[in-house]
Order: structure tokens, then sequence, then C-alpha cells
């Protein structure tokens, strides 16, 4: 990303030839960041290849991108043509209306995909929704700030040797540690930072809300993702936290990375064994 | 023992969805979509008097959530036990294995206990509740009605009497103030399925 102080920012994509569900929703926010700071929209140089810009068509991705980006879409759309693993294409989230529209979406071909890539029961949609509207009411409920779902399946030939379904939630809002702080950071002193907060909410689901009804959607999130031998991660602020299945060697817990505003949650399902 | 001490009533979650809050969505997720079905079924609980028993109808949803289920489940039922002035009874149908986790969930985290219709015509005990109550539970469910005395011959034992007096109070069966009948939840409804 270019551009200066008060300077309109440009995102140069020309060159990206594969991203994921994460890989987009992180263009998104990055824009809203920059249009934030900047005042202006920012501009995007979308994907020379048209197999990036097909994927990105397919994912929705330019209609997210005309909220945030100066763009001019017809240009630079690229095909949309081929089969598609597309659980759910990118999806603004701002409002509980936008939760209810993402779970009533996914509920066909959602389905199918985990069935047929990763060899889930049928039922598995059901909780596969019951995840993905958690993840979303977290951006509306804590982030205060706008944000966006997708899901695909691909296959992770190489890594896994397996198909995965990557489910990505991203938002500019305030972050874990904003939601929080005024809450709980006083009984953390000193410690309280981005990894005492994801610790906080990740591992022993505090939330700024003293109902004790309130904080189980993470750790439920948690239990069926751990239940179906996938990862979970979440970043915020300069940390991430996850829950790592042997197959991964991410580091559970990550500080001092380069700040990110609001929150990133990144879920990777894997397909059964024999698949 | 054709008593029926409590004239049940029906509340279909699903209707009450669509009416409360708005046609077009079919699942119950979001806190604020549960908070308002909740709102609903209390509003129609409200000419019920100070006693009744709802059978609270999820067959037709097909995604609640967590957040959902504390509202529409644990919420509703600690909002009638903790109120003095009313005896509130809830029986859950259609509670299928989809659901069965979030509202189990939800129930425990509450220190609550609920009974659901698991398959047609099966009742089950979820939530939080000791072995004695469900130990207890499970024979009066089998039998459906216990007139007094058969209460005091078959849970003769003081931790028996315990889990039966607790089963009364946490409103998962019901004695009938009149006549001292015990009465498994699941027959009381049964009409209505």
């Amino acid at each position: 990303m270019v551009g200066g102080a008060g300077e309109r920012a440009l995102l140069d994509a020309r060159h990206l030839r594969w991203v994921d569900p994460n890989g987009m929703v992180a263009l998104l926010a990055a824009g809203a960041v920059a249009a934030r700071s900047g005042g202006a929209r920012p501009r995007i140089e979308l994907p020379e290849s048209a197999d990036v810009n097909g994927y990105l068509s397919r994912m929705k991705f330019h209609e997210a991108a005309r909220d945030v980006f100066d763009l001019d879409v017809a240009t630079r759309r690229g095909g949309s043509g081929g089969a598609s693993d597309v659980l759910l294409e990118i999806t603004p989230i701002v409002a509980n209306a936008d939760v209810h529209e993402v779970v009533d979406r996914v509920q066909g071909q959602a389905g199918q995909i985990l069935s047929s890539k990763l060899g889930y029961p049928s039922t598995a949609v059901v909780q596969f929704s019951v995840i993905l509207s958690e993840v979303c009411q977290n951006i509306v409920e804590h982030a205060e700030g706008p944000g966006w779902v997708a899901a695909q399946a691909y296959n992770w030939a190489r890594r896994l040797g397996r198909y995965v379904v990557v489910i990505s939630v991203m938002d500019v809002g305030r972050g874990f540690r904003g939601s929080l702080a005024d809450e709980h950071s006083a009984r953390y002193g000193d410690r309280w930072g981005d990894t005492t907060a994801l610790e906080a909410a990740f591992l022993h689901g505090l939330t700024r809300f003293p109902d004790s009804g309130r904080g189980q959607g993470i750790q439920q999130i948690r239990r069926q993702v751990r239940r179906w031998d996938g990862a979970i991660s979440i970043r915020s602020g300069t940390a991430r936290i996850g829950q790592v299945p042997e197959w991964d060697d991410t580091p559970p817990l990550v500080d001092g990375l380069a700040p990110l505003p609001g929150a990133q949650i990144s879920i990777i399902l894997p397909a059964r064994a024999g698949a | 023992m054709t008593e029926r001490p409590i004239d049940p009533i029906a509340i279909d979650v699903g209707e009450v969805l669509q009416r409360s809050v708005t046609s077009l969505y079919a699942s119950l997720v979001t806190r604020p979509t549960g908070r308002a079905v909740r709102m609903a079924i209390a509003t129609q609980l409200e000419g019920a008097g100070t006693l009744s028993l709802s059978l609270i109808d999820f067959s037709e949803v097909v995604i609640i959530d967590f957040s959902c289920a504390d509202e529409v489940v644990a919420k509703l039922l600690q909002q009638y036990l903790d109120d003095e002035a009313r005896d509130a009874f809830f029986v859950f149908r259609g509670v299928l294995e989809p659901h069965r986790d979030q509202i189990e969930v939800v129930l425990v985290r509450q220190g609550l206990a609920a009974v659901i219709e698991s398959d047609p015509g099966e009742f089950s005990l979820v939530g939080m509740r000791t072995d004695d109550e469900a130990r207890v539970w499970d024979a009066i469910e089998r039998r459906g009605t216990l007139e007094p005395s058969d209460a005091d011959a078959t849970f003769g034992q003081p931790v028996e009497r315990d889990a039966l007096a607790s089963l009364v109070v946490r409103g998962l069966v019901f004695r009938s103030p009149e006549s001292g009948r015990i009465h498994a939840l699941s027959r009381l409804v049964e009409h209505l399925l």
C-alpha cells in the first residue's frame, strides 16, 4: 500500500497470484482503515490474473470493494464461470439483519460442500451456521465497527492433502482490548494489553457484559472446531491467539505483531481423514 | 386419574419468530432476535394466570444459535423461576439433535434444566441436574402420574425425596396443589402433540 499522511492510498494488487478468504477480507479492512485515516477513498489496482479476478468475482469481492475503494469494477472484472466451492461470498456485517442474511443464505450451498468435500454429516450445516452466526455477532456486539465474512472450500493438497473450509471474519472496530477494557482492565493492572484481552475472551469467555449468559459464543465455537479437528485463531491489536490442532504447527500465542485495528477471526475446518 | 390440573398452551416459536421479528427471518439467531421472541412468549403467558404450563415448539426452527438459546430458553426459564407470584412450567418440543447442544450448553451454564421432546414422543431432562434428580425424573416420566402414597413408596430414600422436592421447585415435574399427585410434564401436554 502506498500513500502518505493526507494522501489518497493505493493498494496495488496487480501481481496477486492467489488469495484466500482471509486475504480478501484483509484487503477490504486495509482499504477501510486507509479511508478512515486519509479521508478519501483509497484506490485499488485489481489483480491482472484472469484466474484470480474470476475467483474474486465469484466471491463477490468487487461488490464489497465498491463500498470501500474508488473502484471501476466494470473495467477490471474477470470471468466468473466454472465450478465454485464458495460457501459464503464476502458479506458485509454491520447489523443483526446481516447475520440473519448470512445464516439463511448459507443453508443451501454449504451443506452440499461440507458433505461432498469434507465428508461431514448432513447435520453439520447447522453447526456450521451456528459458528457463522456467533462469529458475525462478535462484530455487531463487540467491535462497534464494520466487518466482513467469507467462507470457501479448497484443496490443501500440499499442506494437508485434504480439502479444507476456511471461514474468515474481520472487522475494523475497536478490537478485543478496546471492547473489554472498561470492565476487565483494572484486574489485570500492568499486564493488560492485547494478549491478556485475547486470553480473557478466548480462554476464559469474558465479555464486557455482566450477564452470565454472555461469552459463550467463542467458547462453543472452539469446542465445535475441536470436534472437527479444525483450527481457530483470533488476531487483534498486536497479538494472535489460537487453538491449534495436531496437523498445524502455528504457535498458539504470538505477540509483537504489526498492529491490527479491529479483529480477525480465522477458522479452518479440514476434511475428515479419508473423505 | 384423568385429572388435568393445568390447561397447557402451545406456543409455536417459528410462528412467534415471524410475527414478532420479521417474516423474512427463518432462523433463530442473534441475541436481539432471541430477546424479541422471549418477550413475545412472555406476553402470551401474561394471560395464562398464576399457574401455567407451556409447550414451546421449536419444530419449525431450522437453526438456533447459542445467543438465541440463551435468550429463548435459559432466560425464559430463569425469568419465571425468579417470579414468586407465578408458577410457570415449560416443555420444549421439537428439540432435535441439531438444536440440543445449544440448548443444553446454555442451561448448564445458567445452572438450569428443562424437559425437552428430543424425538417425537420421547422426552428427556437436559441441563444441570444431579444423578438423583435424573433418576427420579426418569421414574416419574415412565409412570406419568404418581399418587402421593405411590410417591412416598417409590421414593423412600431421603436423597430421592430431596431430589423429588428439587424437581418440583425447579419446575421439572408438577405436583398438584389440590390432590398432591405428581405429574410428568410430558403427560400434561401429550394431547397437544
